[in-house]
């Protein structure tokens, strides 16, 4: 039960990393390898807020998800869209994009550095225990799975059931088609780079409340997002939350059952279960 | 087939005389040149060695601290029982064979699949390493102590960049390497022409995962002490890639023109500003993707033909940023 909790909360935040690099990579086709860093930049930013200003990481979000938004919009505007512009396949798109973001990712990762060190960080917030079925959970991972539900039902009810929403996932299955009846489709792929970055900022800003944090950890979020990513099929909504609870719990297992130490073992076992047996996704249609 | 061309014989004998003439250099300085250039062979190894699979496939590999620590533990774990040689051949093998089970599982499927994997492969690694010390043996690190001097590793460095170059040289010739430029130009026309596209690529990512399991063996008795933070870290693929980048994938010695100028300036910014060099590697990686997209080589090989044949380039080779 304890696992069950503990990992459900874990994977909440996880859902809304992947999501975040599930729209980024679904509509805008650009695999940003430096996701991680705007995680971190945010926890960052929530705690330098939080610490300064006294402004709770809960109203902080209203500040750092429209700060990342058009922080990831200039981004994919000056620095995605000429690669985008100058590819002549999807494969060279991959190629670029994933060196281009690396390059980010370094360059966040050092700002950050110079700007916070190489410590570690974490601060008091909702810190009181909550006790549910006979066991005390930490306030603040209740209030962060509450919200990441609600960020993830908002995104799914803009995606599924608004006009904007429809042409952007038009724009996910098909480029060229959708260009052709009359969607915008590079503002469409910056909105949803934008708006990936956004969910992935807010994700963070919930997360720093309760973990602790640094300025190199980026990287092994990001690889956690795309494996969930890659296990839900590439931009779908459904299948990222569903993979994302599963991979939470399933680290949360093997951490209070086996070894603390091992959680990439356990991340890795259902990655490589999935690639062996369902490349294509938990809900994904296999390729014709 | 087997006789030399001239122009691989002039090729083979500038590459000797250039080798023995580094084979020198312990003899003149044994102080901070000596360690730049074991830092320079070894990463000219390594690049090398990422090249071989890259290079045609245009796979993007960021397995090789795994590889690379892996073979590190090998002479960590065995120099005090087995002799140095052996130990070399069982890297070799370990490195080769967790290249092989990463390829088996990720290089059936496309491109972001092998990245996404490789990407944490030195992590996972490394808490499986600390995982099985910690509960079965009573220490994290390991002491290798040896009577090797840096001017061995040097050399042994030298030998194994002989021994990578003639490899590649060799891949070239054989059906092996025809098979993987038919592969890099057009998967589907290899497909349909009967080679076993998944099948060349796991061999070829094996081998590059063998030489770059022996480097890490080599370089074990620099660190004398070897735990698992330092023996895989995870900057050393992402320097790989790109200074290899740099140098460009195109040709075997390309990288080494990316190897000698990142390898001396990192030097110089980590001693000066050691808070900088993240962001140097991703500016490095920014110049490579916005300016340099084929390296090095690839400028060089757009002045010479433009200059050779005197006309100006045409828009589509000046479109490329």
């Amino acid at each position: 039960m304890d696992i069950l909790v503990t990992g459900t909360v874990l994977g909440g935040t996880y859902a809304l990393i992947a999501l975040g690099l599930t729209l980024q990579y679904g509509v805008a086709r650009i695999m940003n390898l430096a996701n991680g860093e705007n995680l971190v930049l945010a926890c960052f930013t929530t705690f330098w807020l939080f610490s300064t200003y006294a402004v709770s990481p809960l109203l902080g979000i209203a500040i750092i998800a429209p700060a990342a938004f058009a922080l990831n919009w200039l981004i994919y505007r000056f620095a995605m869209r000429p690669l985008v512009e100058r590819a002549k396949n999807r494969g060279q798109l991959e190629v670029d994009s994933i060196l281009a973001t690396f390059g980010l990712m370094f360059i966040f990762q050092g700002v950050m550095l110079l700007a916070f060190g190489g410590g570690y960080y974490t601060y008091n917030f909702l810190n009181t225990p909550v006790e549910i079925l006979g066991a005390n959970y930490g306030l603040n991972r209740l209030v962060t799975l509450a919200a990441a539900a609600i960020i993830a039902l908002a995104l799914w009810l803009f995606l599924y059931f608004t006009r904007y929403g429809t042409a952007i996932r038009a724009v996910a299955v098909d480029p060229v088609a959708a260009g052709l009846v009359a969607i915008d489709v590079p503002r469409a792929s910056a909105f949803a780079f934008a708006l990936g970055g956004a969910v992935t900022a807010a994700a963070g800003s919930m997360l720093s409340t309760f973990y602790t944090f640094n300025a190199s950890m980026g990287v092994i979020f990001t690889m956690k997002a795309l494996i969930i990513v890659i296990m839900g099929g590439v931009g779908d909504v459904r299948g990222a939350v569903l993979a994302a609870l599963l991979l939470g719990i399933a680290e949360t297992a093997v951490a209070t059952l086996v070894d603390p130490g091992l959680t990439l073992a356990a991340t890795y076992a259902l990655f490589i279960i999935v690639l062996l047996f369902r490349p294509q996704g938990i809900f994904g249609r296999s390729p014709a | 087939m087997n006789a030399f061309t001239a122009r691989e014989l002039r090729t083979a004998v500038i590459g000797a005389a250039a080798l023995a003439a580094a084979a020198l250099i312990p003899l003149a300085d044994d102080g901070y040149y000596l360690s730049l250039a074991v830092n320079i062979a070894l990463y000219a190894v390594l690049c090398t060695a990422w090249t071989l699979f890259s290079g045609p496939t245009h796979y993007i590999s960021l397995a090789t601290a795994a590889f690379f620590g892996i073979g590190t533990y090998t002479v960590g774990l065995g120099i005090d029982t087995l002799p140095f040689p052996l130990l070399l051949a069982i890297a070799a093998i370990a490195g080769g064979l967790i290249a092989g089970l990463v390829g088996v599982a990720t290089l059936r499927l496309s491109g972001v699949y092998f990245v996404i994997f490789t990407l944490g492969l030195a992590e996972l690694v490394r808490q499986i390493v600390t995982w099985l010390q910690t509960n079965f043996t009573n220490a994290v690190g390991l002491y290798v102590f040896t009577d090797f001097t840096e001017a061995h590793i040097f050399w042994m460095l030298l030998g194994l960049a002989a021994l990578v170059y003639v490899t590649g040289w060799l891949i070239n010739r054989s059906r092996l390497g025809f098979a993987m430029r038919i592969i890099g130009n057009d998967e589907t026309v290899a497909r349909h022409a009967g080679i076993d596209v998944a099948r060349s690529k796991v061999i070829l990512f094996m081998i590059s995962g063998a030489f770059i399991g022996i480097t890490g063996a080599v370089l074990a008795p620099r660190f004398a002490y070897v735990e698992p933070p330092s023996a895989f870290n995870p900057l050393i693929s992402f320097q790989v890639v790109i200074m290899a980048l740099l140098g460009g994938t195109s040709r075997l010695w390309a990288p080494l023109l990316g190897v000698i100028p990142f390898t001396i300036l990192f030097d110089q910014v980590s001693a000066h500003f050691p808070n900088h060099t993240s962001l140097m590697i991703g500016i490095a990686f920014m110049a490579v993707v916005y300016v340099l997209p084929r390296g090095v080589t690839g400028l060089v090989e757009d002045l010479v033909r433009t200059r050779g044949s005197g006309r100006p380039a045409t828009v589509a080779e000046r479109a490329q940023p």
